[in-house]
């Protein structure tokens, strides 16, 4: 087993859940990605974007940090960044073309809306508070996901 | 300084913190997470440990912070109230579980991935909000 992928997942994990009890702490809101850019985009809610935008710059500026750690501190003794194919890098590639991402996008904006949650909101956070809808939700997608996984690189074969 | 600008200085350090534990973590990386997915291939333990990590350091923390009559910049806690279990929180959960499993993204992911912007990302970020506004034309029955 790769225990230094382990690590850092779990240090990266801690800090996933650091940043939703910072959210709940100050703002007092659950830190689910879907519902807080979602609704920033599709609602626009007057007085209640500017945080919403902010957590996108940040969310967005959080790998760019890394990228800027890992090229000042060189590859030598530990590696910042955790992609399978090239270990110490941070943002690894699709793993489809554009068609099959197009799909597998629509799938998860209506899955995630009509679900109200994704993996931080029903994931992380919905499992913190021992909610039964986010526990349902999460089981749901992660047996969904591993049965399509299980079909496109098993069934079908194509080695995505 | 404003309440206003210390709240969304507040999200900002949010997302921030969030987008490193995805960095740091290796959930910017599809390859990542679908090989936790795939539990017939060469399993990738991963995700697990993030998602634990999380769950773990969240629960804590909810537990501390849940305490206080009110968050540090607003007037209430906005948790979720709903208990019951509908088709639309179970079908929308299945559909989404279909895409992450197509594509290896999550919202979080894919939106942090942004630095490093392709073609396919870019798709699937346009199609997602789509979908999101689909989903908010679908009504909600009773």
């Amino acid at each position: 087993m790769d225990w230094s992928s382990s690590l850092q997942g779990l240090a990266g994990g801690i800090l996933i859940g650091l940043s939703a009890t910072w959210l709940m702490a100050t703002l007092g809101r659950i830190a689910g990605i879907s519902g807080i850019i979602g609704t920033l985009i599709t609602a626009r809610p007057e007085g209640d974007s500017a945080w919403r935008l902010a957590f996108l710059l940040g969310l967005v500026s959080g790998p760019v940090l890394l990228l800027l750690a890992g090229s000042g501190l060189g590859d030598s003794t530990f590696s910042l960044g955790n992609v399978a194919g090239a270990p110490g890098e941070v943002i690894g590639e699709p793993a489809g073309g554009v068609p099959l991402m197009l799909v597998a996008g629509l799938l998860v904006g209506l899955g995630t809306g009509l679900g109200s949650g994704c993996t931080s909101g029903h994931g992380v956070c919905g499992l913190s508070r021992l909610s039964v809808r986010s526990m349902v939700a999460t089981l749901t997608f992660l047996v969904a996901a591993i049965i399509t996984v299980f079909v496109v690189r098993h069934v079908i074969g194509g080695g995505a | 300084m404003k309440t206003e600008t210390l709240k969304t200085i507040m999200g900002y350090i949010a997302g921030l913190i969030f987008g490193l534990g995805l960095a740091v973590s290796g959930m910017t990386d599809p390859a990542r997470v679908l090989g936790f997915l795939d539990v017939a291939g060469a399993w990738d333990p991963t995700l697990m440990f993030v998602l634990g990590g999380a769950v773990i350091t969240n629960f804590i923390g909810y537990r501390l912070v849940l305490r206080r009559p009110n968050p540090v910049f607003g007037e209430r806690f906005q948790l979720p109230t709903r208990q019951d279990l509908d088709a639309r929180l179970i079908g929308g959960s299945a559909l989404f579980g279909i895409g992450w499993g197509l594509s290896g993204y999550c919202p979080g992911p894919a939106f942090a991935s942004i630095a490093g912007l392709t073609g396919p990302l870019l798709a699937m970020l346009v199609t997602m909000v789509v979908g999101w506004f689909l989903a908010r034309a679908i009504p909600a029955r009773g």
